[in-house]
């Protein structure tokens, strides 16, 4: 009995966890938000230069979106790869 | 509905088993493919009068020298090749997922190797440019104190390359999977009135709606991704020299 209740106690923490850990996702979606924001107003001012912009803008997004996806990988392995129950 | 990691094919009994996974077979296939593409697309040319297929190879060709060009300087473009296999090794991998087999860089071990290559890439040409001994300097700027954060930021490099490309592309996977299985139990439930089970086991609203996701996550994503880490990787290659 013990032992089920451990691993009930270490899957709910970690099925907290892993809600928990989305929540970097606020920062990038923020992040991006702004920067696509800048970059409508930079194709506004010079559309001519828009294919620039867009790339650039794409890089950008695709760096400041890290923080977010090591929230998700840390949510993946505790729902899917749980180092925590192996151990029980 | 569940979510797995790659599965293993079979385990050849050397070394204490070594294991052959679906990534490891999908790789060969995404290999097979860039080689068959270049040999078609390279095959026969001609200084005169030159066909459709050389005309595409000269237009990529000529896309990615720029790129390299662009990005690295004149000196830097002996890596043209090198840059053009990490995109259409990326880009092929993840565009796996199209037609029904896991995309090869859906796997940690696929990105932390062209991580790693880049890596070793960075050290060894900043070796080459400024010996040993800059080398060794170059992690004690701008004061000798900081040399571990240095440090730590060299080995982050290949863990923020390799997570975001992973990321992504798995990201991608999962959401397409929980969408399907979505899909299937809100068909069973809008048809569950149908007495004969053969039809309402149909799932009918799988058809068409996920399409509208794989545009994002396998065509738009895999493009992304591919440019970003060969964008990448010419950043911090090129980065040495100027410092």
């Amino acid at each position: 009995m013990d032992a089920m209740l451990a691993k009930a106690i270490v899957m709910a923490g970690s099925a907290v966890g892993a809600g928990l850990a989305m929540i970097a996702g606020i920062g990038p979606g923020i992040g991006q938000g702004f920067a696509a924001g800048k970059a409508a107003e930079a194709v506004g001012r010079q559309p001519e230069a828009k294919s620039d912009v867009t790339s650039t803008m794409l890089f950008g997004d695709a760096v400041a979106e890290s923080t977010g996806i090591y929230g998700l990988v840390i949510a993946l392995l505790l729902l899917y790869a749980n180092p925590f129950v192996s151990q029980l | 509905m569940s979510v797995t990691g790659p599965s293993i094919l079979f385990t050849i009994p050397i070394l204490g088993g070594i294991d052959i996974t679906e990534t490891i077979l999908n790789g060969w296939l995404v290999v097979l493919i860039v080689l068959a593409l270049s040999l078609f697309l390279t095959h026969n040319l001609k200084t005169k009068n030159p066909s459709k297929r050389q005309l595409v190879a000269e237009k990529i060709y000529s896309m990615l020298c720029n790129m390299v060009r662009g990005n690295m300087g004149e000196r830097y473009v002996s890596f043209t090749p090198y840059i053009g296999a990490l995109f259409g090794y990326s880009i092929f991998g993840s565009l796996l997922g199209l037609v029904g087999l896991r995309a090869v860089t859906a796997d940690m071990s696929t990105t932390v190797g062209m991580a790693l290559v880049t890596f070793f890439m960075i050290e060894i040409n900043n070796i080459y440019h400024n010996g040993v001994g800059g080398w060794i300097k170059s992690f004690t700027e701008p004061v000798a104190i900081i040399t571990p954060i240095n440090i730590i930021s060299e080995v982050a490099n290949v863990i923020s390359m390799s997570f975001r490309h992973f990321g992504n592309i798995v990201a991608g996977v999962i959401i397409s999977d929980m969408v399907y299985w979505a899909l299937a139990n809100f068909s069973s439930f809008v048809l569950g009135w149908i007495p004969s089970t053969a039809i309402a086991s149909i799932p009918i609203f799988q058809i068409g709606i996920p399409a509208v996701l794989s545009i994002y996550f396998d065509l738009f994503s895999s493009f992304l991704q591919a440019y970003i880490i060969s964008m990448l990787t010419m950043v911090n290659v090129s980065r040495v020299t100027e410092a």
